[in-house]
């Protein structure tokens, strides 16, 4: 029995205090992932005042189970990583806040986040590091047949479909590793990928390749899922011969990578047209003092150190920022 | 005295420290003991060598039929919470509360003690309004990262709220119920039978669904 204990929610929290809406921050992160954490300890360092806005601690990280290209870590579970970065930032007394989700930002010189809750919090910087989330198929029934067949988390759902026939969608390395806890379990996997390859990493791959029980449809994409009280069947469509058919399956997990958290920022910094923020080698933002970090930002490859570098960079190009001003 | 590694042990010892009242456990077995109820007693026995402030009863829930009955427990295995006078708030976990499902474990114990974070007034005032019966089932799997947050918000309710009782439940250990539920996601939280969330939502949006069966005028079988 594994027991992932997320010690540090339990422990020494006082030392966040909660956000202060009568004051002017130096620096405002939006976000609680790698990038964030890593820009709220190099903010500190610095002796700004900081405030810490963060809707999940961790982030993508925390669903994550193994990483093992930290470095440092030859292996680390992603909640254990998580509180590591969580206790370095409890080194320091931060203004913090967790499970409030960011309606929209103003910049008017002096920055406003508007918070869903209807707090106002200003700063005379921003620092964005709000990630991303799974990205959805965006076709009909996938929203009616969310937990009664369409999944999006393997390692949660996996178990309810043991001798089951499931489709994977995805063929990066996020559909590989669902695929390979679902070939543990079901009868048998289908991975649906709209290439003519998996795009995902060889060792993903070679693990994926030693069932038995995994079949792969290349060029094809899933148009509808159908079903009454469950998904029944998924309406696919090879994309070369134009050829639509449908196969029944008991269960459908999308895992076609991710959407950039951006939607509270659109016209106020410039975004790219995969909806990342566009930011320079500085982590600068089209807009003075606003400042971004990690896998929300235009910067190529979305992995966890790079998210801690880029965070770090954002921290360090902000204080700089902020000594400019003044 | 194996289910904890030191390295754990030693990090719930910490966290156990910052309890302020007692807690008492209560575990219901059987002698002929069922998939995870040998490791399930275990796991409170554990625990519960782990702090002063923690006692445990087991109990076993063929012999002890009419203790079984006075908390409700209807599956095994089976934990209540109760707290320093020994007043039940209906917080269950049915299944070994492992995996992530040791936070939401740990949490339940810490508030129940008298540790609790303050809930906005507002929301306060929509808890203390509930007067109908309300019976919360979330269903989790113990490797799912954001199911101990559902629990630990259906499990906040029934303490604050005597008319509310919550239960945890491992799906994987419970198959003919989660088939009954047609769980395949988790966490699948089902209140009264009548309504369900799917996922990990915030503590208003429980509260909103709780409305929603007060139009209904359903009440708890």
């Amino acid at each position: 029995m594994d027991f992932n204990l997320t010690s540090l929610s339990f422990l020494n929290e006082s030392k966040f205090n909660s956000i202060d809406t009568s004051k002017v921050y130096d620096i405002v992160i939006i976000g609680g992932g790698p990038a964030g954490l890593t820009a709220a300890v190099y903010a500190m360092r610095k002796g700004a005042s900081v405030a810490l806005i963060a809707k999940h601690a961790g982030g993508q990280v925390a669903e994550t189970s193994g990483i093992e290209n930290y470095m440092g870590y030859r292996y680390i579970n992603g909640l254990e990583l998580v509180d590591k970065f969580k206790d370095q930032v409890l080194h320091f007394t931060i203004d913090y806040d967790e499970g409030g989700e960011v309606e929209a930002i103003e910049d008017e010189g002096i920055k406003k986040v508007l918070l869903k809750d209807g707090r106002i919090i200003k700063s005379k910087s921003l620092i964005i590091a709000s990630g991303k989330r799974w990205r959805k198929l965006g076709v009909k029934g996938e929203d009616e047949f969310i937990g009664k067949g369409v999944a999006y988390c393997s390692i949660c759902d996996a178990p309810f479909f043991a001798g089951k026939k499931v489709v994977v969608v995805g063929g990066g390395n996020s559909g590989v590793e669902a695929a390979i806890d679902l070939a543990k379990v079901a009868k048998e996997v289908i991975v649906i990928q709209n290439l003519d390859k998996l795009t995902a990493d060889k060792i993903l791959i070679d693990k994926l390749n030693s069932f038995t029980n995994v079949n792969f449809l290349y060029k094809t994409v899933v148009r509808e899922i159908i079903g009454d009280s469950f998904v029944k069947t998924i309406l696919i469509e090879n994309t070369e011969l134009l050829q639509k058919s449908e196969i029944d399956v008991d269960g459908i997990f999308i895992e076609i990578g991710l959407v950039p958290n951006s939607d509270f920022v659109r016209g106020v910094v410039e975004l790219n047209s995969n909806g990342e923020i566009i930011v320079d080698c500085s982590c600068s933002t089209s807009a003075r003092g606003i400042f971004a970090a990690g896998d929300v930002t235009s910067v190529p490859f979305k992995q966890i150190i790079i998210a801690a570098g880029e965070g770090a960079k954002a921290a360090l190009s902000a204080w700089e920022y902020l000594l400019n001003e003044e | 005295m194996a289910l904890f590694e030191e390295k754990i042990q030693q990090q719930l010892k910490e966290i156990l420290k910052s309890m302020k009242e007692e807690v008492t456990i209560v575990n219901f077995t059987q002698e002929i003991e069922c998939p995870m109820c040998r490791e399930t007693r275990l796991f409170v026995e554990e625990i519960g060598s782990l702090s002063e402030k923690l006692k445990v009863k087991v109990y076993n829930f063929v012999t002890d039929k009419e203790i079984a009955m006075r908390y409700k427990i209807d599956k095994i295995p089976a934990i209540a919470l109760l707290d320093k006078d020994e007043k039940d708030y209906g917080i269950r976990f049915y299944g070994l509360p492992g995996g992530y499902e040791i936070n939401s474990f740990l949490g339940a114990i810490l508030e129940l003690s008298g540790k609790r974070e303050p809930i906005p007034d507002e929301l306060m005032k929509r808890i203390k309004s509930i007067d109908r019966d309300i019976h919360i089932q979330v269903f989790v799997s113990l490797g799912c990262p954001h199911c101990p947050a559902a629990v630990s918000t259906a499990h906040r309710l029934a303490m604050e709220n005597e008319h509310i009782t919550a239960d945890m439940i491992d799906a994987n250990n419970f198959v003919p119920l989660s088939q009954k539920y047609n769980v395949t996601g988790v966490p699948k939280i089902v209140f009264n039978d009548k309504f369900e969330l799917i996922g990990a939502h915030p503590l208003n949006t429980f509260l909103d669904v709780i409305d929603r069966l007060k139009d209904y005028g359903i009440n708890i079988d």
